[in-house]
């Protein structure tokens, strides 16, 4: 590894001699975070737009399923324990899928990372989307970072008290929905905002929109970037995770130092003495969402949301010098600048292309196993106690419960047999004496059953059997592999 | 708010700029990342969260119980509710279960498989120390799932036996015991009996002159209750000497012991103990076991 992004910061580093005494338990320094224009600004502002609207109106969203089964296109069916997205149902016994989906979805944010540092945590992290758009109400009613800041610092005033009674009855009604919105992922969501408008609906589904409310305020309006700071597990990660080629929002300092007013730098300049581009003007923290200052360099309080870049861009515009002083950059980059080498970007490099493997590899892997998965399917086991049964003829019996499943909408007769058991009898408890075995639409069905068998046995030996299926209709098969136990 | 412990030396670390706590094991010194201080008032919401959990639950142990707590709440009580719970739970299903037929509830699938849900559970809280998790039996308890039946195997005659128990001083219960005959025949009589008993399973050569022996002594004592052929008496509950299926062991001496002690193993009658659907469905999960008549 290369050096980090961090320039020593001498000036702020107290000096030895300083007699310091600091508190183990500090109280939260209030952050006001300033608006801001730009090309990241706005691609926060399209994210936001599109993951809220995602999550607020998904649940509306209908799937035609045919008759008897949920025509909403993602469902938790609980009760029913069922989960539907749009054209895939998948039952509990299938749920590996799910798991599979946070794998693939824990690569993803291994990928972006190693591409460029913390765009979940900048851009797509639920924890800054709702924060942006509570900071944004904020805003609105308060008005802008000085504003906010001096109402702060002053006296309660009637303005001051509308002003705040309208915020927080607003950060709750978008809290409220938020949580309102979460319940409906549980069932009908129609039906549901229908049973919740006239108190029909079950208290869960109350104590639920409760919780989310009172988290969703607290997380977005008080604790925001705490929740960060101090709960999240992932910039601990992200930190070990990530290497010299990543790019990370980074104030150039190489370009940036020194510091000083505009007008010194422009003395210094003609004096022909170096003279950095920062002109000091502490845009980049007034912006920050997380209160950070970027040149002290990368660090895990900064979310790497970009907009310092956006609020530098603007300074460096008004002072007609180059854009970029803040930017998406790597710790190869400073290192190569510092050497008066070319410009390094490895955005194919074994670990991107090793992020890009492991996810196409669980894709496709979990899409054929999706395409090719059975609607019907058999699980048995074998009695444990007793392991076999010596009948009063003589006769040896296993029994084993069987669990047919048909993931049909339609009833479906399936045909069973057993193989591996040599002059084995199959019997079914509770079908009449039949081995036609019926199962109800999107059901499974649990059969007790029995093999017999005449024919003498080694003494201890354990016989590898199949239970199969086969639907009378279709012919389809489905089998289970087994043992029948001798005496 | 607490500061760092007064006694130590807080100093600024030189590599970092940062303080330190002014903790010190063998040189090394704790750097100072202030917590924020709501964490400590969660913390010190917790211990009043506590204490308030002293108050209204049951918690400081006195000489033979504990304090009560102002909720009332005891284990006890919390279980005797979920249970109410359960039974109204159930209440639906018992009743169908109750009005349906034994041979309903084996015919319909609904039926069945709700009845072997609860006969599964009741024979694991019922009958299992007994008769094994599966009904597997062990030496005195019989098998459930063979299809020897001391007492029968019809589910009318399960039903029977499992409300009134065996021996189990209900008057409706089966009584028959298998006699000890240690003074009335002599060592060498009894081991002929046992020889005749393996032969009647195949265990022993019919022509084994110790066999033949005993067949007569047979006869003459144990025929009366097992029969001439030795096949058992369903309305005695002798067993079937033929099947080589043991209660006790099919060996020489177990069937010795058996013969000169006697045997009567008790059942409880679960008539008095368990609802009647209960009782309904562990007869048909009994049945269905394997050895069902």
């Amino acid at each position: 590894m290369s050096a980090p992004i961090r320039k020593p910061d001498t000036a702020s580093t107290p000096s030895l001699a300083e007699e310091v005494e600091e508190p183990l338990y500090v109280a939260r320094r209030q952050i006001y975070p300033q608006s801001v224009h730009g090309t990241f600004r706005r691609i926060k502002w399209i994210i936001l737009a599109i993951t809220l609207g995602i999550y607020y109106l998904l649940p509306f969203v209908r799937w035609d399923r045919g008759p008897g089964a949920p025509d909403q296109a993602v469902l938790m069916d609980f009760p029913a324990r069922r989960f539907y997205f749009f054209f895939l149902e998948i039952w509990p016994q299938e749920f590996y899928y799910v798991a599979g989906l946070l794998i693939l979805a824990s690569l993803i944010l291994f990928l972006m990372n190693a591409v460029a540092g913390r765009v979940w945590c900048g851009y797509l992290c639920p924890q800054t989307v709702w924060t942006d758009l509570f900071l944004a109400i904020e805003r609105l009613i308060e008005g802008d970072r000085r504003e906010r800041m001096k109402a702060d610092a002053g006296p309660m005033t009637l303005e001051k008290f509308t002003h705040k009674t309208l915020k927080h009855a607003i950060w709750l009604l978008i809290a409220w929905w938020t949580g309102g919105a979460w319940v409906l992922y549980f069932a009908d969501a129609p039906t549901l905002v229908v049973e919740l408008a006239t108190l029909q609906a079950p208290t869960i589904a109350y104590a639920s929109i409760f919780v989310l409310t009172c988290t969703t305020y607290v997380l977005a309006g008080h604790m925001r970037e705490q929740v960060c700071t101090y709960m999240c597990p992932w910039p601990r990660i992200q930190a070990a995770l990530t290497d010299e080629y990543a790019l990370n929002v980074a104030y150039r300092y190489d370009r940036g130092e020194p510091r000083g007013s505009l007008k010194k730098a422009v003395l210094l300049r003609e004096a022909g003495k170096p003279a950095g581009d920062c002109i000091d003007c502490d845009q980049c923290v007034a912006v920050c969402p997380t209160g950070v200052d970027i040149r002290k360099g990368s660090q895990l309080d900064c979310i790497q949301c970009g907009l310092c870049i956006d609020a530098c861009n603007t300074v460096m515009d008004k002072i007609s010098r180059p854009r970029n002083l803040i930017a998406y950059d790597s710790e190869a980059n400073f290192a190569a600048r510092a050497a008066g080498k070319p410009q390094v970007r490895h955005l194919v490099r074994p670990r991107t292309l090793l992020y890009v493997a492991l996810i196409a590899v669980t894709g496709i892997t979990m899409l054929v196993s999706l395409a090719m998965r059975d609607t019907e399917g058999v699980a048995a086991i074998h009695d444990r106690n007793p392991l076999f049964v010596r009948m009063a003829d003589g006769a040896v019996r296993n029994a084993y419960t069987l669990r047919i499943a048909n993931k049909q909408r339609a009833e479906r007769t399936f045909l069973l047999s057993v193989a591996g058991v040599p002059g084995g009898t199959l019997d079914v408890v509770g079908t009449g004496g039949t081995t036609d075995v019926s199962v109800g639409p999107d059901q499974t069905r649990e059969l007790r059953v029995f093999v017999t068998t005449h024919t003498p046995l080694d003494p201890g030996v354990s016989l590898p059997i199949t239970f199969l299926i086969r639907d009378k209709a279709t012919g389809v098969e489905a089998k289970v592999p087994d043992h029948f136990i001798g005496p | 708010m607490s500061t760092a412990h007064e006694s130590h030396d807080t100093d600024v670390d030189a590599k970092s700029g940062k303080t330190t706590t002014g903790h010190e094991w063998d040189g090394i010194r704790e750097l100072n990342n202030p917590l924020p201080r709501w964490w400590l008032w969660s913390f010190y919401a917790c211990i009043v969260w506590a204490v308030g959990y002293w108050i209204l639950y049951p918690a400081w142990p006195l000489v033979s119980s504990a304090t009560p707590g102002l909720l009332g709440w005891n284990s006890r009580t919390a279980v005797q509710e979920q249970l109410t719970d359960l039974a109204a739970l159930r209440a639906a299903s018992s009743a169908r279960l109750n009005t349906a037929s034994l041979e309903e509830i084996e015919r319909s699938p609904d039926l069945l498989s709700l009845a072997r849900a609860e006969g599964r559970v009741a024979f694991a809280d019922n009958c299992a120390p007994c008769h094994g998790a599966g009904g597997g039996g062990a030496k005195g308890f019989p098998n459930l799932n063979d299809d020897d039946w001391l007492w029968g195997g019809t589910l009318a005659q399960i039903q029977a036996t499992i409300a009134h128990g065996i021996r189990a001083g209900d008057d409706e219960g089966h009584q028959g015991n298998m006699t000890p005959f240690a003074g009335v025949l002599s060592r060498a009589q009894i081991s002929d009996t046992a020889d005749y008993v393996r032969s009647l399973a195949g265990l022993v050569p019919a022509t084994d002159p110790g066999a033949q022996r005993g067949a007569v002594v047979f006869k003459a004592n144990c025929a009366v209750c097992h029969g001439e052929d030795g096949k058992g008496k369903l309305e005695l509950g002798s067993k079937n000497l033929t099947d080589n299926i043991w209660l006790y062991g099919g060996d020489k001496a177990t069937i010795m012991q058996t013969i000169a002690l006697g045997r009567g193993g008790v059942m409880p009658a679960w008539g008095t103990r368990l609802p009647a659907s209960t009782i309904k469905a562990l007869t048909v999960y009994v049945h269905t076991l394997g050895g069902g008549q």
